[in-house]
């Protein structure tokens, strides 16, 4: 029984030695992908974008000789005066058309838009596209590994659950996983929200794995890019706001638009900068995680475009290493994000439920509002 | 930020959200609570088994303490009761001997007083026989005395001289 532990152990750790390394050998290989060879500096800037931007197919490789692309299309679904669902496979990797009801839609740059027949697009003064977008729920590459996240965190988490009802102490994947929900509740969840932590635990814990394992996803040469995408981001950090209001007790709201303890002209000043702040917090916790994990992949994708760029023999091997180095780096950063978020919510929600019974007027007047 | 104001998808945002908030009503249903759940009951399992070892030592602690105390406590007894007997043993020796020595003085009382009887006894018969002695002895005088005539007449002269004289 300890044997096959043992034999286990060491075989997660092989699988997860291989794909870390694997990450740099694969993620190389697209470079030399695409329509041609990828070797210059606007070509791999491109590439990076591409890799960054969210995708409508789910792409390994592709074959810079023949120009096929290995991976499958994913369902395109748009709103435009009406519903309309197709495969992105009809868009042939944007070179075709696809025309529902008269209408044609062109994919350009991992994105839909409407154009004419010939498939014109017009350009803004910024060089950003100004054809019209239909509404876009396509169940896109991002969508799909959020899926599969969900589905894999049910699946373990719920078996870890059911582990519990004929032993106290879980075995297997569990004595891994009960420490991080130990972790979790104790360190981020207790501390920072107090007696009623029970109520957003769950929230905390499902936002600390979700981000975790799709940072964690990132590292891996699926080159998916979920948590560096800020509509994700944007929705998590809108998740942690709305909770943090709703659970927003009186003490809150009046310490946001009527400060205790202070002067009443402060008290007119302090307002709108706390108002301000209810919107701040969330949108720092978006703005740093997207900042982060798309910092990390763009500095990935670079130093491995430096070898192409270089294509020596001294810049390949070292610029080789660094990408490992860097790689480790952002394993601890995918761990790292995931914690500062959930342990940030943490903080504004136990901001939100504090109780301040101790604050009595006649302490505060003497303490200088920083 | 044009470039993110262009590359915001509505639709990715839109399926994030539905997805986590599906997620986290689902997971809390079907993992954290369930969890949380058991890990409490865990540390409070653990708290309590704690709490009564340590209940069962103070209680075992306790125990000791009284056998020590009851074993004091007979000790304390026995000793008592050494003492006791003792002293009654010391007692009845002491009572025996003033006992013996009474009975002893009695007897030897009783025997002298006896004696003395038989003394006087023997005395008295002494002295009868005695007196019985003299009588016989002076019968035998009397008689050798006045075996004569001649001696009897002198015996009745020198009484009447005696007479006259007094």
């Amino acid at each position: 029984m300890q044997k096959e532990n043992v034999a286990n152990f060491l075989l997660a750790c092989l699988l997860m030695f291989v794909s870390f390394n694997s990450q740099a050998f694969t993620a190389k290989e697209p470079q030399e992908g695409g329509d041609a060879k990828v070797n210059t500096e606007e070509e791999i800037k491109e590439y990076i974008d591409h890799h960054l931007a969210d995708s409508h197919y789910v792409n390994f490789f592709s074959d810079g000789e023949t120009g096929a692309h290995y991976g499958f299309p994913l369902p395109v679904i748009i709103w435009d005066d009406g519903l309309k669902v197709f495969s992105s496979g009809r868009f042939h990797h944007g070179e075709d058309l696809v025309e529902i009801d008269g209408q044609h839609y062109r994919y350009y740059h991992s994105k839909i838009y409407k154009t004419d027949a010939e498939g014109t697009i017009t350009y803004n003064e910024n060089g950003f596209p100004a054809n019209e977008r239909p509404l876009d729920f396509s169940i896109t590459k991002n969508v799909l590994y959020m899926l599969v996240v969900s589905i894999l965190m049910l699946l373990v988490f719920g078996g870890l659950a059911r582990q519990y009802k004929n032993r106290n102490i879980p075995k297997g994947s569990g004595r891994v996983l009960e420490p991080l929900v130990l972790y979790v509740r104790d360190e981020i969840a207790k501390p920072n929200i107090g007696k009623n932590y029970r109520k957003y635990t769950g929230f905390l814990l499902t936002v600390f794995f979700f981000i975790w394992i799709l940072n964690l996803l990132g590292m891996t040469p699926l080159g998916v890019n979920v948590t560096g995408n800020i509509a994700v981001t944007m929705a998590l950090a809108l998740i942690t706001f709305f909770i943090v209001q709703f659970s927003g007790t009186k003490d809150y709201w009046k310490h946001i638009f009527w400060m205790p303890g202070v002067p009443v002209p402060m008290k007119i000043i302090l307002a709108p900068i706390e108002v301000l702040g209810m919107f701040t917090k969330p949108f720092a916790l978006m703005i740093r995680l997207f900042a982060n994990m798309t910092a990390g992949h763009v500095i990935i994708m670079t130093l491995l475009g430096l070898i192409v760029v270089f294509q020596n023999w001294i810049a390949g091997p070292a610029f080789f290493g660094f990408t490992i180095f860097i790689s480790i780096i952002e394993l601890l950063v995918a761990f790292l994000q995931a914690y500062i978020f959930t342990l940030l919510s943490a903080l504004y929600i136990g901001m939100a439920v504090e109780e301040h019974d101790d604050h009595h007027p006649a302490d505060n007047e003497d303490i200088p509002v920083l | 930020m044009e470039k993110l104001v262009n590359d915001f998808s509505f639709g990715l945002f839109f399926w994030q959200i539905i997805i986590l908030v599906v997620l986290v009503i689902l997971l809390k249903k079907l993992a954290w609570k369930p969890i949380l759940d058991a890990l409490n009951a865990r540390e409070q399992g653990i708290q309590d088994a704690l709490e009564s070892a340590e209940n069962a030592r103070k209680e075992m602690q306790n125990l000791q303490a009284d056998n020590e105390k009851l074993l004091q406590e007979a000790r304390m007894e026995r000793d008592s009761m050494i003492k006791e007997a003792r002293q009654i043993k010391e007692k009845m020796i002491a009572e025996a001997k003033e006992d013996a020595q009474r009975e002893g003085e009695k007897m030897i009382q009783q025997a002298k007083a006896t004696i003395q009887t038989e003394k006087n006894a023997a005395l008295a018969d002494i002295k009868n026989q005695v007196a019985t002695l003299s009588i016989q002895i002076a019968e035998k005088v009397v008689r050798e005395e006045l075996s004569t005539n001649a001696k009897q007449e002198r015996l009745v002269e020198d009484m009447l001289d005696d007479v006259t004289l007094n």
